[in-house]
């Protein structure tokens, strides 16, 4: 951390998007992280990310839990809504928060302790719901802000700082939610931002819950030799699959590429990923193959990265529940207490 | 990697941190004083109220700070690096003056003057910045310095030429003083009149240093006719600064653009002079003199009349009555020359009592003999070494004015230094070409985590303007001095915009871990990693627009990953942030100081 807030002036040819913006519009207060946090990094590419799809500040809600990862809303989108919850409770609060203003953006910013352990039960319950939200997690296989304890992501056999190897499964929240069911779900790195941003900008346009485990060196407690969450590690095991490009119109091919190099998928809302194959084989619309490869590279050691899955028709909870288009806390007093009338009709459709 | 690899093709290789001229550049201002004083190193030194000590820094490489906190042209403001983050520069001149204001007693600090010579005899003629900046370099040396001037005091045109109500008397006395004090031979009220007899009185070297001192004169009809109301500004001026003229007639035109054409017309209004116009051939934009000095005259209530050529001197049994004017509008050819064309409306009539002619200076050597040995250029210029300042006798040296047409001071003060050298290597028999490098030190500023030992915590204040004095007071004297400094809160307020660009971020790639905090943080974007690849196109690759090519690039070794990281110089703000976030130490924040050095010190080839 610094004591000193970041110098008001900014690049005087710093480029403002649609709304008049520039990056600095997005920032927050002062990180409080340690010096070199992938945190700090995985902030950074968010406050890319909603300057690059020029999104209001005001029509974002992040929402996050307890530890290191979780303190982070405070250092991006200083002009956003913002809920600090207790440890491992950020899905059902943005649950909450997502059915009473459907309006709104959602951000859930968690770490893998936050995730993994105290709140596995949420994560599970939020992405099997498809509550419409963005969901990253920053995993650094370490619990960071008590001081670096194991957690549940760390794998197998990986050293602590003090030399002490790991003798539990890890969890990869990753292939979780593909088997739950989630309509998105990518994998990446604080340390590569190319590929990150673009990963982040397509999660925050679709439709139904998207993921990202976004692994994140702990610099204080796991950035270690024998830790499989430092920078080295990811750095030398990355096996991205491809490399993504994230269009809310969809724009002309400049570049070539081979047949089947390219594929392009467009979501709901029109935003077109177009995907730069860096693995032939890959086919990021097959979840049942996306949950294979996961197996497969992790037994090897590898650290699978970029948009493993996506389902661009997705539906979410809203759908589910049939409720109205009109967010529920901008309903007027009439709409939402209907009266004894109604109130009989429905009992009587139920009996 | 943008298939581009690592290292990429025709890449640029690392930054060579180890050529002084590298981080000497970062420093704007440093590099753009001709005599490259340290500036953020005496702003610094202001801040922390050691008067003293900061006017010692100046007075080491500009020998007239008090003088030149008043006058100088600060070609370090336009360079100065707070001026591309926002609107406006340090004002580095005026807190050079609040040193010289408020230093103490300061004459125990100045070099010794050896009791026993070296045997060397140097002239010097002309008793100007340049020359006095020569004895200040060499008295200390023993060397016997021998200063002719026609003036009867020295100081030269600091002397003659600036009004006292921009540079009160005091302050050249106590400047000039202390050199005259090392033991200066003085020859005053003597103009020399062959540089034959100089030479021939057997002096080891002579420095001329006699200035550019013939004003133009307009040759137009009527100027014979009515020549006692007719006069050449510098001649004029000097007249005023000498006390030999007292009073001007009330209806005053100075003709011309430049500096001393904003003089007369100041001038002209404290002597008597209510309606004072200045007549411009060129337009606003396009006249010499700066900014500041325009704006000094409009505030004093003196019109500026623009695209007026003069035609002619009108007069009346032999007294002028007044001037005519030509109408013109700029036009620009296809290679963007310009030319002053006629509009075609009838010519202009102002009317006055006197006129100032401000129209340019020239160089003269009446006094110098071809047989000397001292050859001139077609336009009348001595042919000099541009380095060593060497004329084609290898005993006479020039410099500031004399040397290559009209400049400033501090320009003839960095001539000066550079001729001491010269002639203290020509006197000793060593290479006049050879030069001696500047000194260098480099010291981090870390003291603890986020503790440095320069206040890295950036003020946003904007520039804040030097108080004046009544204008009811200033326009009733010739010598009340219209500027009056900044107070000690003012000074130390305007000292903290200074982004300390000496303070140097200096990285070291083999600690660097590739985190990406330092880029994250940087206010200004200035630091990516990227794959490396020629100048041009890595600057398209950048976070954030490079688009000023005049600044540098600063690239590391390669990476782990293959990559580099390229810091663009140009509006960094020397806030240490990147340090501190960085969690490696692979920033790290150096003070960089350079000293240029002078005659005599250190690093003699033998
Ligand atoms: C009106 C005016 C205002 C100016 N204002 C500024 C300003 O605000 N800031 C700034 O930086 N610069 C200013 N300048 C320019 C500045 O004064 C000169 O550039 C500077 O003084 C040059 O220094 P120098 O040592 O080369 O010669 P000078 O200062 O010109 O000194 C030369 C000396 O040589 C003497 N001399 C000449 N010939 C002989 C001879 N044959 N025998 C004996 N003595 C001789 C002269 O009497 C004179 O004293 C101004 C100039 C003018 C005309
Ligand atoms: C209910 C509850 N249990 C335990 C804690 C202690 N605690 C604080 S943060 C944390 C783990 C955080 O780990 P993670 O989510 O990975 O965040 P990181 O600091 O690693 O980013 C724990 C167990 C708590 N704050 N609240
Ligand atoms: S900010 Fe300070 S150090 Fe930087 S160029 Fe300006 S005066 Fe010089
Ligand atoms: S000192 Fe470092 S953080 Fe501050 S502006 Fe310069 S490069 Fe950026
Ligand atoms: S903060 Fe330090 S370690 Fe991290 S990228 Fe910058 S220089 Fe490298
Ligand atoms: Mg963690």
């Amino acid at each position: 951390m610094t004591y000193l807030a970041k110098p008001r002036f900014h690049h005087p040819k710093l480029p403002t998007n649609a709304l008049g913006y520039t990056r600095r519009d997005y920032e927050g207060a002062v990180s409080t992280l340690c010096a070199g946090c992938g945190h700090d990094s995985i902030s950074a590419a968010i406050i890319q990310a909603c300057f690059e799809l020029d999104l209001p500040p005001h029509r974002i809600a992040k929402l996050s839990g307890i530890g290191c990862s979780s303190k982070t809303p405070t250092y991006f989108l200083g002009a956003s809504h913002g809920f600090n919850s207790v440890h491992g409770r950020m899905p059902s609060v943005l649950t909450g928060a997502n059915l009473a203003n459907r309006d709104l953006v959602y951000l859930g910013v968690s770490g893998d302790g936050d995730s993994a352990s105290i709140g596995l039960g949420q994560f599970a319950h939020s992405i099997r719901r498809a509550v419409n939200m963005l969901y990253i997690v920053e995993n650094n296989g370490v619990y960071g802000l008590t001081k670096g304890q194991f957690s549940a992501t760390a794998d197998k056999g990986s050293l602590s700082k003090r030399g002490v190897a790991n003798h539990d499964e890890p969890i990869d929240l990753a292939s979780m939610a593909l088997l739950l069911g989630a309509s998105f779900v990518a994998r990446s790195f604080s340390g590569d931002k190319e590929q990150l941003v673009p990963l982040i900008k397509a999660a925050l346009r679709h439709k139904g819950a998207a993921f990202i485990d976004c692994i994140s060196p702990c610099v204080a407690f796991n950035n270690h030799p024998g830790s499989t969450k430092s920078f080295d590690f990811v750095r030398e095991h990355n096996d991205a699959v491809n490399r993504l490009d994230v269009m809310v119109e969809r724009a002309p091919i400049e570049t070539e590429y081979a047949p089947g190099e390219l594929v392009e998928v467009t979501q709901h809302d029109g935003t077109v990923l177009r995907l730069r194959k860096l693995d032939a084989t890959y086919d990021p619309r097959d979840r049942g193959a996306a949950m294979a490869y996961l197996q497969q590279q992790s037994a090897k050691g590898e650290v699978v990265t970029g948009l493993l899955f996506v389902d661009p028709e997705a539906a979410d909870l809203h759908d589910a529940l049939s409720t109205v288009a009109t967010p529920l806390n901008a309903l007027d007093d009439a709409a939402l207490v209907p009266g004894a009338k109604a109130l009989d009709k429905l009992n009587a459709s139920l009996r | 990697m943008d298939g581009r690899g690592p290292g990429g093709v025709g890449g640029v290789p690392p930054t060579d941190i180890r050529n002084p001229d590298y981080f000497h550049k970062v420093v704007d201002c440093q590099w753009a004083c001709p005599a490259h004083t340290p500036v953020p190193e005496y702003i610094r030194l202001i801040a922390a109220g050691r008067y003293s000590d900061a006017y010692m820094v100046n007075w080491k490489s500009n020998v007239f700070p008090g003088i030149l906190g008043r006058t100088c042209d600060r070609p370090c403001e336009p360079a100065c690096r707070r001026g591309r983050v926002e609107d406006e520069p340090v004002a580095i001149c005026r807190l050079k003056r609040v040193a010289a204001d408020n230093k103490d007693d300061i004459r125990h600090r100045l070099p010794a003057i050896p009791a026993v010579k070296n045997g060397k005899r140097v002239a010097l003629v002309g008793a100007g910045p340049a020359a006095l900046t020569v004895a200040r370099d060499l008295m200390p040396l023993g060397y016997h310095c021998t200063v002719f001037d026609r003036d009867q005091r020295a100081g030269g045109m600091i002397r003659s030429q600036i009004p006292r109500f921009r540079l009160p008397e005091e302050v050249i006395d106590e400047e000039v003083g202390y050199i005259t004090g090392m033991g200066v031979e003085l020859r005053l009220g003597q103009e020399v009149r062959s540089l034959q007899a100089i030479l021939d009185e057997g002096f080891d070297a002579v420095f001329v240093g006699t200035g550019a001192p013939r004003g133009k004169d307009l040759d137009l009809p009527g100027r014979r006719e009515a020549a006692a109301n007719i006069h050449v500004g510098i001649d004029w001026l000097s007249s005023v600064s000498f006390g030999h003229v007292e009073r001007i007639g009330r209806r005053v035109i100075v003709l011309g653009g430049g500096n001393t054409a904003m003089d007369c017309c100041r001038s002209a209004r404290r002597l008597g002079g209510d309606e004072v116009k200045v007549v411009v051939r060129s337009g606003y934009d396009e006249m010499k003199a700066s900014p500041w000095e325009k704006e000094d005259a409009t505030h004093e209530g003196i019109p500026i009349l623009n695209f007026m050529v003069p035609k002619e001197f009108l007069h009346e049994g032999g007294r002028l009555t007044g001037m005519l004017f030509e109408r013109v509008r700029a036009e620009y050819d296809e290679r963007g020359r310009r030319s002053l064309v006629p509009t075609g409306e009838p010519d202009e009539r102002i009317d006055c009592d006197d006129v100032l002619v401000a129209v340019g200076q020239e160089n003269a050597f009446p006094w110098i003999e071809r047989e000397t040995g001292v050859e001139f250029d077609r336009w009348g210029l001595p042919k000099l070494d541009p380095v060593t300042f060497q004329a084609t006798n290898p005993r006479v040296f020039f410099g500031g004015d004399s040397a290559f047409g009209p400049k400033n001071i501090i320009w003839a003060v960095a001539h000066g230094h550079e001729a001491a050298i010269s002639i203290d290597r020509f006197c000793r028999g060593e290479d006049v070409a050879e030069r001696p490098p500047p000194g260098v030190e480099t010291s981090s500023q870390k003291m603890g985590i986020h503790e440095w030992s320069y206040d890295n915590d950036i003020s946003a204040d904007l520039r804040f303007r030097v108080p004046w004095a009544e204008p009811e007071k200033t326009l009733r004297s010739i010598s009340v001095e219209v500027e009056l400094g900044f107070d000690a809160r003012t000074a130390f307020a305007e000292a903290q915009r200074c982004l300390n660009c000496d303070v140097q971020t200096v990285f070291t790639a083999q600690l660097c871990i590739e985190c990406d905090a330092c880029a994250d943080i940087c206010p200004v974007d200035c630091i990516t990693f990227t794959a490396n690849g020629p100048e041009a196109e890595l600057r398209g690759r950048l976070n954030a627009p490079s688009v000023n090519l005049t600044q540098a690039l600063y690239l590391s070794e390669d990476l782990k990953t293959g990559r580099v990281m390229v810091k663009d110089e140009d509006v960094c703000l020397h806030c240490g942030l990147c340090a501190e976030r960085c969690p490696t130490g692979a920033w790290d924040m150096q003070k960089f100081l350079l000293e240029m050095t002078h005659a005599g010190h250190a690093c003699r080839s033998h």
